[in-house]
């Protein structure tokens, strides 16, 4: 009998592992560390990323203010004493500054600290924005001239770079924007209370700023950007993305054109988001000779990227509505078209707009194409008047905007980059947080 | 008759032929309610389909030739007016597009002198450059122009306006007699037997196969766009040198060396260092997570993954630039004081930092593609190998992962054309040095930057240097399109085994 050969060639106990199957047990829970490895690292890339993210731009939401009281002289701002808006309007920026001047001194000598500092190098402390601030105050409200307002400005990004260890006394011997007697300033007036961190709205509202004022720079312009480019993609390829989905999965006959479609629109999705770009430069601007930098361009380039993702889930979408609805409607007389729209196209609605979301989220966040479209660059500093003006004037975009800060070798700069991914990332995971719970709240299983 | 179709603009004329719509749906569902005598149920359709027949003979065919016509009178103009150029006007060094481009701007100027009431149409046409200085005229009211105006470009300019009112004036009339005429017919076809909602319905379908051509016309635009540039860079320049040369050094004054081998090599290598990255990791996820996992870990583990396939690139862009750059440079860099010690890195941007921070970005990519495809692997093949006692990493290794093979190469392929095409990444975290060396620690670039770099600030599409940028799109074009061909037959024909 071979099998007692067998049993009896085996020897030992089934209880006690013989050494093949130790290590083959070995090699089992190694394979299984393998997997865990990766899953792991990939979750600490996760976590690396967006505490990153999260300790590099938090900051940015945060800004020194300095607060002084500045005496509004009549005979700097206002020569002739008629408060006539004409004639202040004529004293420039530079008008202004030896006004902060003065309440820089009388600042100093109130609190009482000794310093060697000029009155110049004091108010060098402030943002270069300063002086604009003062001023656009005084022409919104000519009536203070005379009196003495309390003003709360932005300190240069140097002393905020200070006030959040960004710039310390060791690093800034090469630095002509800031030296350590007036660090020692800052820290006697931080003493004093005049100079605090503050949550810093115009970071979110603000427009960006030139190179030397990276205090003013905000994010609030091209979100006005992105917004369009998005009202944009969203009524040109929901619609049309809706509708070639209802032909490729209703009507289109299995034909070669049918599948040249097919095959055309999954290779579309696959298509690097630049030749989308180069696509939009040449087709858009320069043979439609539609404005440079607009986010209608834009819009359309990120349309015709969004297209094959929407397609794709709608199509999906439409197939996970079971036949038997259409038949029921053909059944009592609807005709093809009317069955689609009538019956499919409602019960497909919550799957097609969670596709749209979230092809919009991924039109959000692209860049490369609107580089090639001229949205970087430049600094769009009002928010566009009307919806006319939204879509044709020039305007960045977010993640152009965070590419424009990031290329700024100043470290004010960075900062501000991390805070727009914050504020971009908040977008994004409120889009994808609306999908899901669209998903969820009416996904139907039939 | 010019002067007050002129007077319409276009949004006006849209507005009023979609205004002319709705009024022909009103009027037209009336009248069939009418010839069925008050009865609606004479009718072969619902009164509103004639209504919407209507609207479709009147809007459809006035808005498609507006279109049209917008698209293509813009060239049959600028034909005409090129023609008239004489060939010395044409400076040197300059090309017809840049001085067409001055036309332009002096045609739109005159408008604006017209629109502003500073002339009239007659005096614009009996304008001199010798009399007037109408660079002078233009910059008052606010038009820009930037050299002195030629006499042949002022001429130029006004046949350029002269031809393109008139054709505007054209197209008015042509867009509001076609909307009328619509009109018209369905009037005349408006009767209880016609079948309105066939033929609307026919209309609602050619709409809906337009929109399904869109992406046809996508990839043919794609395409031609590239195409058309690239041939002309391919007259000014060597196609030899951009093929087979050995350096990528542009120079705007001309005689530069434009040659596509050291972007490669950096694109290739980069993309190299991140599938070195993702496929490991990303194959052991999708292993683990479908054949050890509990349906717990995988409904949390799944999703995080996922996310870092949702991060803009933008943000991967400024993580290589400022975190994982200096990082590196801080283990392989900086002498003694680097935590190696030694000094073989210098700065941020390098090969190995874009590659690491993009084999982050593509581990979802692979994990999730594979997920699905080992999943696709039939029950009964693992039970088989379970009752031959077979463990269950011999199981995945000697069964399932050959059996999922064509399928893991297909995303593996798809992750690769990922990272070829991937921009923001390489532009912010490889440099822009264009070289060919093997050592992971310098900075390379790519044929995604290149394109950036020549394409942004101001570009002037008669140089080659700003043409080739074309030429390496379509490159960049074809090897994505042929990698992704490649994975989707390979997938495909994988899937068709075990279905």
């Amino acid at each position: 009998m071979t099998d007692m050969a067998d049993t009896a060639r085996h020897k030992g106990s089934l209880l006690v592992q013989d050494a093949r199957t130790v290590k083959r047990n070995r090699a089992e829970a190694r394979f299984k560390m393998y997997g865990i490895a990766a899953i792991t690292i990939g979750m600490l890339m996760l976590a690396i990323l967006l505490v990153t993210i999260i300790g590099r731009g938090a900051g940015a939401f945060q800004q020194t203010f300095i607060t002084l009281d500045v005496p509004l002289l009549e005979d700097k701002l206002d020569k002739n004493g008629n408060r006539d808006l004409a004639d202040i309007k004529k004293v420039s920026t530079f008008g202004y500054a030896p006004l902060m001047r003065t309440a820089f001194e009388e600042k100093v000598a109130a609190i009482g600290i000794e310093t060697k500092l000029s009155g110049k190098d004091m108010a060098n402390l402030l943002s270069k924005d300063a002086a604009a601030t003062l001023r656009d105050f005084v022409l919104s409200d000519p009536s203070q001239i005379g009196q003495t307002v309390s003003f709360t400005f932005l300190a240069q990004s140097r002393v905020d770079g200070y006030l959040k260890d960004r710039v310390d006394r060791d690093n800034i011997a090469n630095d002509k924007n800031i030296s350590a007697e007036q660090l020692d300033l800052v820290d006697a007036l931080i003493e004093a209370g005049s100079i605090e961190k503050k949550f810093n709205l115009s970071f979110i509202t603000g427009a960006d700023a030139s190179d030397a004022r990276p205090e003013a720079a905000g994010m609030g312009v091209s979100m006005i950007g992105s917004f369009f480019m998005m009202l944009v993609v969203l009524a040109l390829a929901l619609p049309i993305g809706v509708a070639a989905s209802i032909y490729l999965e209703e009507f289109a006959p299995k034909n070669w054109i049918t599948d040249i479609i097919e095959v055309n629109i999954s290779n579309l999705a696959a298509v690097p988001s630049i030749v989308f770009g180069i696509l939009g430069l040449a087709v858009f601007i320069n043979y439609m000779h539609l404005p440079n930098s607009a986010p209608l361009v834009g819009g359309l380039v990120l349309t015709l990227m969004t297209l094959p993702t929407i397609i794709i889930s709608t199509r999906a979408s439409l197939k996970s509505v079971p036949p038997s609805i259409r038949d029921a409607a053909l059944g009592v007389g609807a005709s093809k078209m009317q069955s689609v729209f009538h019956h499919v196209l409602p019960l497909a609605a919550p799957g097609i707009l969670t596709g749209t979301i979230i092809g919009l989220a991924q039109a959000l966040g692209e860049t490369a194409p609107l580089l090639l479209i001229g949205m970087v660059g430049f600094i769009a500093s009002n928010p566009p008047d009307s919806i006319a003006e939204g879509l044709m004037s020039p305007n960045s975009a977010m993640p152009a905007q965070i590419y424009e800060w990031a290329k700024r070798a100043d470290p004010a700069f960075y900062e501000r980059a991390w805070g727009g991914i914050i504020i971009l990332l908040v977008f994004l995971i409120t889009m994808n947080a609306i999908a899901v719970l669209l998903r969820r709240r009416f996904e139907r299983r039939w | 008759m010019t002067e007050l179709f002129n007077s319409i603009s276009t949004p006006v004329l849209i507005l009023a032929v979609l205004a002319l719509a709705v009024l022909g749906y009103l009027t037209i569902r009336a009248r069939a309610i009418a010839s069925g005598g008050g009865d609606a149920r004479v009718l072969h359709s619902l009164p509103s389909y004639y209504g919407y027949n209507a609207a479709m003979f009147i809007a459809v065919p006035a808005l498609l030739v507006l279109a049209l016509w917008l698209l293509i009178q813009p060239m049959l103009v600028q034909n005409a007016v090129i023609d008239t150029l004489p060939a010395e006007s044409i400076a040197e060094g300059a090309s017809v597009n840049l001085l067409m481009s001055d036309v332009r701007r002096v045609a739109d100027g005159l408008e604006t002198l017209v629109a502003q009431g500073v002339m009239t149409t007659r005096e614009t046409l009996t304008l001199d450059t010798k009399t007037t200085d109408l660079r002078a005229v233009l910059a008052d009211v606010g038009v820009a122009v930037g050299a002195q105006i030629e006499a042949p470009v002022l001429a130029a300019a006004q046949k350029y306006r002269n031809l393109s009112t008139t054709a505007d004036a054209w197209r008015t009339a042509i867009v509001l007699v076609l909307a009328l005429g619509g009109f018209a017919l369905a009037f005349r076809m408006t009767a209880p037997s016609f079948r309105a909602r066939n033929a609307v319905e026919a209309g609602i379908k050619a709409v809906l196969i337009i929109a399904a051509s869109l992406a046809i016309l996508t990839t043919v635009g794609i395409v031609l766009s590239m195409l058309f540039e690239s041939i002309n860079f391919f007259r000014l320049h060597d196609w030899r040198d951009f093929f087979l040369g050995s350096s990528w050094a542009p120079n705007f004054r001309g005689d530069s060396n434009l040659s596509i081998l050291p972007l490669l090599w950096g694109t290739l290598y980069i993309s190299f260092i991140a599938l070195l990255v993702a496929v490991p990791i990303g194959l052991f996820a999708a292993i683990y997570l479908s054949e050890y996992a509990g349906p717990k870990v995988r409904a949390v583990a799944k999703p995080l993954l996922e996310i870092l396939a949702g991060i803009p690139t933008i943000v991967y862009g400024l993580f290589a630039l400022l975190t994982v750059g200096p990082f590196l440079v801080s283990v392989f860099g900086r002498g003694d004081n680097g935590m190696l010690g030694v000094d073989w890195m210098s700065g941020a941007t390098s090969v190995l930092t874009a590659g690491l921070v993009m084999g982050i970005m593509l581990i979802p990519f692979v994990s999730s593609l594979s997920d699905d495809i080992i999943n696709a692997v039939p029950q009964s093949m693992r039970d088989g190998s379970f009752g031959l006692g077979a463990t269950h990493s011999e199981t995945v290794r000697q069964v399932i992962l050959p059996a999922a093979l064509p399928g893991i190469v297909g995303a593996i392929l798809l992750a690769a054309s990922r990272a070829i095409g991937e921009t923001m990444i390489v532009v912010l975290g490889a440099g822009a040095i264009a070289r060919i060396s093997g050592n992971p620690f310098e900075a390379m670039t790519t044929i995604t930057t290149r394109i950036v770099s020549q394409l942004t600030g101001d570009t002037d599409f008669a140089s080659p240097e700003t043409l080739v940028a074309f030429a390496l799109g379509l490159t960049l074009f074809v090897l994505t399109l042929g990698l992704n061909v490649l994975a989707l037959y390979i997938v495909r024909k994988y899937r068709e085994q075990y279905e």
